[in-house]
Formats: structure tokens, sequence, C-alpha cells
């Protein structure tokens, strides 16, 4: 076990899969002299060259379809995306291409690109620095996509993401990235949590909370704090957005009977909705409440000096908790 | 830009600012043989299709006549309702084979949906070349048995994933060339203008083929750009060509020029093929409504197959034997592409989840499960079943 923040996780991950496998090539934007903006890939140019790790031109567009062109070669093309909302300008060759060309080809042509993304907020930032996009791809078939939230995962989910032949969207959660923890290195890919699972991380019995990327921390928290109540919330962390994980969730909703879902993304057609509808469907007699959603507002990612009010911290949880469980809360009288 | 540049006017090689074909602003065209089938020489170029014995242009004028049969005979079966569309290249014959066998084996082609004949250069079974049209399959063939990527539909897309892959070339170091056919167009797609700078910064062993054939569906290749097209190569730091698009044989100098300087590590070229389409965008298309008949009429008159025709005229080479040998060539070619398409099985309706993911997945792995139930239960007056999978 090594003690590590988040981002060096990453890197120790990446690390390891251009150590492995000499078709694993990393591209972005500032990746290679720099290290990349916050640092994630410090060092690896220098250790592994510029034809592996390999500075772009400023094109998103034109990365991911490189990226494209290097899978067809035969290559394992690992993209950054500097920041979150910066990858629209890929968004095409994301969607039309990255994710199609396996079911085009009928299983010809593999695409096994990894596309490295830092998201959310809570950094102080301006617009487009930390957005939560997530969405728009877990409504792309043909697409993984996961998230991590502590620095073993962040080690472990990488390296698995490098190493399948599906394109995975790996999101990191940015303003994580300091957080340290310990990471064993010496994991074994093979018997680890598969990275389309999701994982509990504490069990209760009162309610479901299930949270994603940056918010795990903050969910953990606020079961923390329930617990000083009285209740007891079983914590999931997500992992896998696409697919997720119905399994985990539903035998966790089927013993709890309460649901609460947390992102930071805007609320409507986000993961939250699409988790609520799904287990509704599987477990409808199981629940007591109607499944709760506490997330951030449809609005442009605010200015920073007001971006604590857009993300759900852990009183705003533990009021959408207090809601699954009837207990008074900000909305108590309202219908519903 | 005029619309009768391939046939007319500067094209005299030796003139003042014809130094290569390559650089410089309002350049003309390369042309090796007139519209009226008469060789010129050309003493840049000529070397390049040194190799082109009768015979060889005996085997291009097969081609040519072929694809346009196989081009002829698809149009027709879209037109008996055997093909929901279909995307003509009438015109366009010696651009695609000029270019088309100007490559090797190794090298790797990205193109779009009107390349057919390229696909027929690369030797691609008939059949696959319908698949996609007929509705029975989203591509046709595996790109790696013909090494022709299978025809990409967003405008320029392709002309990236060429110039990546040519990076991947340079990395294994060895000495093939990806090469990207693209229409006039493509060339106002972010994609394509991406694709240049990263071919350029890297130098990546890539060829830009653009065919202008003039028209991007409705739209005249003066809406696309304000100067000619292969111009628009400088300023990325690409040289590039600019050649007469109905002459095969200068089609093939050029191309031949442009493999060769990435095989050499001298990174990419811009090819402009000055053609013509001569049929609509699509079977679906009507261009009388944006074109006029007299545009058409010009290029009917520099056809690139009669172009060739009259060359091996000239040289004493169009014997009857030949043109039976050719006819006989092109009704098989397009008998077997008919039958292979009225033959073609009809896929089954659990194939749309295959291929998705290269590993199952959770969510689809549902889905396929409750609709092969429902389908199911056509079969079984009993309903559906209540097992645990169909919650």
């Amino acid at each position: 076990m090594t003690q590590m923040t988040f981002a060096r996780a990453i890197n120790a991950g990446l690390r390891k899969s251009l150590e492995n496998d000499p078709k694993v090539i990393l591209m972005g934007e500032d990746i290679g002299t720099l290290g990349g903006v916050f640092r994630v890939t410090d060092g690896l140019q220098k250790d592994f060259g510029k034809h592996r790790v390999v500075d772009t031109p400023l094109a998103e567009s034109g990365i991911m379809g490189t990226a494209v062109g290097l899978a067809y070669r035969g290559y394992r093309p690992v993209v950054e995306i500097q920041f979150d909302g910066f990858i629209y300008p890929a968004f095409d060759q994301i969607v039309s291409q990255v994710a199609k060309l396996h079911y085009r080809t009928q299983g010809a042509v593999k695409m096994p690109i990894t596309v490295r993304v830092p998201f959310g907020g809570g950094i102080g930032s301006p617009e487009h620095h930390s957005e939560s996009p997530e969405a728009y791809f877990t409504h792309t078939s043909g697409l993984r996509v996961v998230t991590v939230s502590n620095p073993q995962d962040a080690y472990t989910v990488i390296q698995q993401a490098i190493s399948s032949d599906d394109p995975v969207l790996y999101f990191e959660p940015k303003r994580r990235y300091h957080d340290k923890g310990e990471v064993d290195e010496s994991v074994d890919l093979a018997t680890a949590l598969p990275m389309d699972r999701a994982r509990v991380l504490a069990e209760g019995t009162d309610v479901t909370l299930v949270a994603y990327g940056p918010l795990v921390k903050t969910a953990r928290d606020a079961a923390t704090a329930a617990s000083d109540e009285g209740i007891s919330i079983e914590v999931i962390d997500l992992r896998s957005l696409a697919p997720v994980d119905y399994a985990t969730v539903e035998a966790s909703v089927r013993k709890t009977g309460r649901l609460v879902i947390t992102h930071e993304a805007g609320q409507s057609g986000g993961l939250g909705a699409e988790v609520a509808a799904s287990i509704t469907e599987r477990c409808f007699y199981h629940l007591e409440a109607a499944p709760v959603r506490v997330t951030g507002f449809d609005i442009p990612y605010p200015y920073s000096k007001l971006e604590m009010h857009h993300l759900p911290g852990l009183d705003r949880i533990l009021d959408g908790v207090d809601r699954a469980l009837g207990r008074p809360n900000s909305l108590s009288g309202l219908e519903g | 830009m005029s619309t009768d540049e391939a046939g007319h006017g500067g094209t005299t090689p030796g003139g003042p600012g014809n130094s290569a074909g390559i650089h410089g602003a309002g350049r003309y065209l390369i042309q090796l043989v007139t519209p009226a089938g008469e060789r010129i020489s050309h003493p840049e170029f000529d070397p390049w299709v040194q190799d082109i014995t009768d015979e060889r242009l005996c085997s291009l004028y097969e081609d040519m006549a072929v694809v346009r049969r196989i081009d002829v005979e698809a149009t027709a079966l879209q037109r008996q309702g055997e093909l929901a569309l279909w995307p003509p290249l009438l015109g366009q014959e010696a651009s695609q084979v000029g270019a088309g066998r100007a490559l090797r084996d190794d090298d790797f082609v990205f193109s779009s949906y009107r390349e057919n004949g390229v696909a027929y250069c690369r030797g691609v079974d008939l059949t696959d070349i319908i698949r996609v049209w007929r509705g029975n399959a989203s591509a046709g063939w595996d790109p790696y048995t013909i090494n022709m990527a299978t025809p990409q539909i967003i405008i320029g897309a392709q002309t990236l994933h060429a110039t990546g892959y040519a990076m991947g070339i340079q990395n294994d170091g060895a000495d093939s060339v990806a090469v990207t056919f693209f229409g006039d167009g493509a060339t106002s797609e972010g994609d394509l203008n991406e694709a240049m700078v990263f071919a350029a910064s890297f130098q990546a062993p890539v060829v830009f083929f653009c065919q202008n054939n003039h028209w991007a569906i409705s739209e005249p290749v003066r809406l696309q750009s304000h100067i000619q097209l292969a111009d628009r190569a400088t300023g990325f730091g690409i040289p590039s060509l600019r050649v007469d698009g109905n002459d095969v044989l200068a089609v093939m100098a050029a191309t031949r020029v442009a493999l060769d300087r990435a095989r050499n590590g001298g990174g990419p070229t811009f090819i402009e093929a000055v053609t013509y389409r001569m049929g609509p965008h699509t079977t679906a298309d009507d261009p009388t409504r944006y074109r006029d008949a007299n545009e058409l009429e010009d290029w009917a008159a520099k056809d690139p197959i009669d172009r060739v025709r009259s060359l091996l005229d000239r040289k004493g080479l169009l014997t009857e034997e030949l043109q039976q040998h050719v006819k006989d060539r092109a009704d098989a070619v397009a008998r077997e592409m008919r039958n292979g398409c009225t033959s073609m099985p009809d896929p089954e309706p659990l194939d749309i989840f295959k291929h998705v993911y290269s590993s199952p997945n959770s969510w689809l792995d549902r889905q396929q499960d409750h609709y092969s139930r429902y389908l199911a239960s056509f079969g079984d007056p009993a309903g559906a079943t209540t097992q645990e999978g169909a919650r």
C-alpha cells in the first residue's frame, strides 16, 4: 500500500498501462512537456517519449478523430480532454464514430479508446471548467461511462478502461485530485471489481443513497452525520454510469425501501432520472416512498461565487434523505 | 471558379509558374491526355506513368468501364426497388480508378460513400458494395480484408481517421500510406481542416484526395471556397497538386507523386482532382432543380471514359476484341452484383443487438431479453413468461 493523491493514482495507472502494452498511446493538449494542467500525466512523456505521450494541436475533434485512426491501426489511445466543457468539439467523433464503429463494422473494427475527462465543479473556475456532461454520453449506445471516487479505484479503473475493447469515457472528479488515499499498486485487474459494477461503501438500513464521482465523499459525510441522528444510510458509489449496475442498487433498495440519488449535473434527463425510473420499474412494491433526486439545477454552470448553491452539499443531501423518510424537510407541506 | 477548367485553357505544361505544379495560386491543371484523347507530354509527370504499357492502359479502360457499369446497374437496382438508395459516381471514374490503381495493397483507404470505384480497385466483393444500400447492414465489409474503411457518411470525418492511421504507420516505422477521399463540400468541414493541421504538424504519411465534382448536393463549389481548393492546402504547409480528374493517367501520376512523398518521409500531400458529378447526389436527388443542363453537356464532352477510348483509338488499340472483352467483363460483374443483391438473405430481428459492445452489457442484455420475449409472444399464445428477466 502506498499513500498517494487521486491525481498521482491516475498517473500511476497510466504509467502501468504504458509499461504493459506498447500499443497504449496518450494524446492531449499540454499532457507532455507540462504534464497536463492538473499534472495527471506528469513525467510520462519524459519516460515514454513523444510518440507515446503526444502533445497535440488544440483541436478536440482532431484529437478524437486521429485517435479513431490510431485505433484502426491497432493502437489503444488514451485521450485527455483538458476540461469537461471542452469536449463538445469532439462530440461528433465520439458519438458518430468512436461509439458506433464496432457496431457499424459488425465487430471487425475495435475502438479501445479511453477518454479521460476531468469533470465537475467546486474549484472556483469560470464556466466551461466545472461541467458534468456525463448524461450526453450515457445516452449514447456503444460507449461505456465510468467515474471514480477514490485513489484506489482511480488507479484500478483507469487500467481496466484502457484494457477494455470498448470505448470508455473515464470521468475524473477534479475537485478530488488532491485527496489522498491508500493505493495497492499490485492489484490484480482480473480479480478486482469489474468497472461496470457499483460498490456499497457503507451498509445501512433506512435509506439507499446513490452517488458517483465527486459527491461520493459528500454522501459518505452525510451518512456519518445522519448516523448521529440515528438514521442508517446505505451509501452506493455507482462507479459505472453506463451501464448502471442496477442489480446492486436494486438489492439495496429492496432492503431499505427508500432511494436518494445525487449528482452535480442538472436534474432533467440526468442519471438520477434514469436510476429512479429503472429502480421504480424493478422494485416498485418495495419502495416506501418516491425516489428523491438531489442534483444541480437546470442552469448553465454558474459563476463560482454562487456555485455552492448549485452543487449538492451535505445539508441538501440530508434534506433529500428527510424527504425520502417523510421527516420534516424543506418541502414539507408541498404535494409530492 | 468556372466549370470548364478541366477541358480548356491553362493546361500547357512548361508555361509560367508551372514548375512542379506545386505551390502558387491559380495553378494550371495537370493533364496528360486531352479531352480529345491526345497524349501530351509532360516532362515532370510523364515518368510517373512510364510503366503504363498499352496493355495496362487497356486494363485501366476496362476498370473504368466496369466501374461505370457497376454504377449504372446499382442505379437500376434502386429504381427497381432492390436498393433503398445509391450514390452514383458517374463521371468520376478516372479520378477513382487513377487513384485506386496507384495504391499498394498495404496502403489504407478512408473514403466517403461515393468511392465505389476505389473499392472496386481494392478488390471489394461486389455484393458487399450494395449491402448498406439495400438496408442489410451498416457497413458492407471488414475493412481489414481490403485495407479500406467502410464508407463514411459524416462529411469529412474520415480525413481525421486517415491522419490518425498515418500517425500509427509513422510510429510503426512502416512505409505504407493512408489515403483519404472526400469531396469539395468536405473542404468546409472543421474535421478536414483539423486533419490538415495534424498531418502537417506530425508530417504524417497521408494523402488528401479531394474529388472536386463541383457539387455538394445542390451547392456549387464556389459556395465552399473563394479560392481553388488545392490552394487551401498551402496555408497548412501541405504541398498540393491540381489535376484533371477526368484524365486517368494524370490522376495516377499525381497520386503516385503524393504516395512517393509520403513513403519517403515527406509528409502529406493534397490533391484536387477536378471532375464532375454527372448524376444526382443520390438516387433521391433531382439535380434539374439546381443545375444548368448546359453545364452537364459541357462536361459530357469531357467524359473520362470517352477520353481513354479516344486515346486507345489513336494508338490503334481499340479493337473489336478489346471492346467485346470489356463489355463481357462489365456484364459479368453487373450480373454478379445483381445476383448478390437479390439473393442476399434478410437479417434477423435480434441482429440489431449484435456488436454494440465487444463484451456483455447489462443494459442491452436486458433489452434484448425483453424484446426476444416480446417477439416470442407472437408465436406463443400462452403469452410472455413471468421469469426473473421479464420484470
